[in-house]
């Protein structure tokens, strides 16, 4: 069926300091088709943000293989912050990507102004951050991702920092800007129902140092948006069984 | 079109910054006028003390005979100099411990001692060095500001947001561009900042350079006039050096607020 555009085998990190030597990952093997939105979940601290690290290559890791179907493919990294530069316009802060790759033209900034404009955030193209709600910063983040056009998006708690009414609202519109975009993405979460409610897949990781736990199908009767997604008769026993396995210790 | 409490709150607004801006001038005036009429029916000796009528004299006398648009010249020629090399050299010396860190843990205790080290007591040695002539003075301006400019940015540049580097990063950009685009450019205000404490510094130095060494400047009119016991120089001197100061300050500021 679909194609695989990730594979990761036998990925292992381990931590280097002065104290000693952390195992973080060891042997976490999973893969991503095309267009798939995954999750990846397990008790904090477990090293969720660190495959994300990993994969955008920020982070070097210490074995294991990470083949990408496509020879240098863009990733697209979600930070749990904003991070947008405060001196920026909200178009600049999503032109940065383009910039910072010498690839800004008309062309390529023309795209964006579409995106900003199909997403809602036309009137504020010329704002400053601070003028910005957290919703719409986290918005504006998501546009500066796309900007480049990624291959794969890896979100890192997108919305952890923001309240539940705008979570909720976030993730619907994040979910949607995802598909419509046709986008394949890697979620990292520590909300359990976020993560049913938005992915196909869903990673559980144990507790340090991590492994696989398990990967979950998510196969809801109705797929549909999801805070939708959330009312499904599914659901709940996919967060049951999730919640359980998170919570053994093992 | 506003409600009676919002016009309240406005005349509010309006009537402080009428008391702010009364004061500064009232107590500048009062003080002034004070130390005048004091001056005036001897109450305080004007030998020692001088007195605001005796310092416009004494200006006036100054441009007119001892050509006191040049010592001010000098003394800000020589304020600028210092404080333009020092920031250039304090902004290289900042992104080169940024961008190597190790050799910013290896200089840390050279410049933790030369920050603390009472610059003035190298006043000597360098006179002896470099002879008693402008290059001293600047030299002097320099040593006293260019040690906390380094430090300042470089505690501002390490401690850029974590998250920002982390997307710089992630966007595959290079620690040039990480520098330029975002540490340098993310910490102009404490740029500038700094910038407002090295113009005051500077101006310590060169004075204090002058004081030793010099035969123009207003730093050398202090010490001309209290070695011939004219306290009207002096105090007019530092009058004067109270306004260059505070039109360097007010010209920083304003570029500050560009930003």
């Amino acid at each position: 069926m679909d194609n695989k555009i990730l594979e990761v085998q036998n990925l292992k990190k381990i931590y280097h300091d002065k104290n000693g030597e952390v195992l973080s990952l060891d042997d976490i093997s999973f893969s991503v088709n095309n267009h798939e939105f995954i999750s990846i979940v397990g008790p904090s601290g477990c090293g969720k943000s660190t495959i994300l690290g990993i994969l955008s290559n920020i982070l070097d890791y210490s074995g294991g293989v990470i083949k990408f179907s496509k020879e240098n493919p863009k990733i697209g990294y979600m930070l749990q912050e904003d991070a947008l530069l405060e001196w920026k316009t909200v178009l600049d802060n999503c032109l940065l990507g383009l910039e910072l790759n010498n690839k800004l033209n008309k062309e390529s900034k023309q795209k964006v102004i579409k995106l900003l404009e199909k997403y809602g955030l036309k009137e504020f193209i010329n704002s400053y951050p601070k003028s910005l709600s957290g919703g719409m910063r986290q918005r504006v983040a998501l546009i500066r991702t796309l900007a480049i056009d990624p291959d794969i998006l890896l979100l890192d708690e997108p919305f952890s920092a923001l309240d539940y009414q705008t979570r909720l609202n976030l993730s619907n519109e994040v979910y949607k800007i995802i598909k419509e975009e046709g986008k394949t993405a890697i979620m990292v979460t520590h909300d359990i129902a976020e993560a049913i409610s938005m992915s196909d897949r869903i990673i559980v990781l144990t507790k340090r140092p991590s492994k696989i736990k398990k990967i979950h199908n998510i196969i809801l009767e109705n797929k549909n948006i999801p805070t939708e997604n959330r009312k499904d008769h599914k659901f709940v026993d996919f967060y049951e069984t999730i919640w359980k396995e998170l919570d053994s210790h093992v | 079109m506003y409600s009676v409490e919002h016009k309240k709150y406005l005349k509010e607004l309006k009537k402080e910054k009428f008391i702010i801006n009364f004061f500064k001038i009232f107590i500048i005036v009062f003080l002034l006028t004070l130390w005048e009429v004091l001056a005036h029916y001897n109450i305080i000796n004007t030998f020692l003390m001088s007195s605001p009528s005796k310092i416009i004299t004494t200006t006036i006398d100054l441009f007119k005979n001892y050509n006191l648009v040049s010592h001010i010249i000098v003394t800000s020629y020589e304020t600028i100099l210092s404080f333009t090399i020092s920031t250039i050299i304090g902004i290289v010396i900042a992104s080169i411990f940024w961008a190597n860190q190790t050799i910013a843990k290896i200089f840390d205790p050279y410049l933790t001692v030369l920050n603390s080290l009472p610059k003035v007591s190298l006043g000597p040695l360098i006179i002896i060095w470099m002879g008693a002539n402008t290059s001293s003075i600047i030299l002097m301006a320099i040593l006293i500001e260019v040690f906390t400019t380094i430090i300042s940015l470089y505690n501002a540049f390490i401690k850029t947001d974590y998250y920002k580097i982390m997307l710089f990063k992630s966007l595959n950009a290079t620690k040039f561009k990480i520098f330029t685009k975002l540490v340098f450019r993310g910490n102009l205000p404490t740029l500038t900042n700094t910038l407002k404490i090295n113009i005051s510094l500077s101006l310590i130095g060169v004075i204090m350079g002058e004081l030793l060494v010099s035969k123009k400047g207003l730093g050398y009119l202090i010490n001309f006039g209290s070695q011939t016991f004219n306290l009207n120089l002096v105090i007019t001197s530092i009058f004067i050096l109270g306004i260059i100061s505070y039109v360097f300050y007010m010209i920083i500021d304003r570029l500050n607020k560009k930003i």
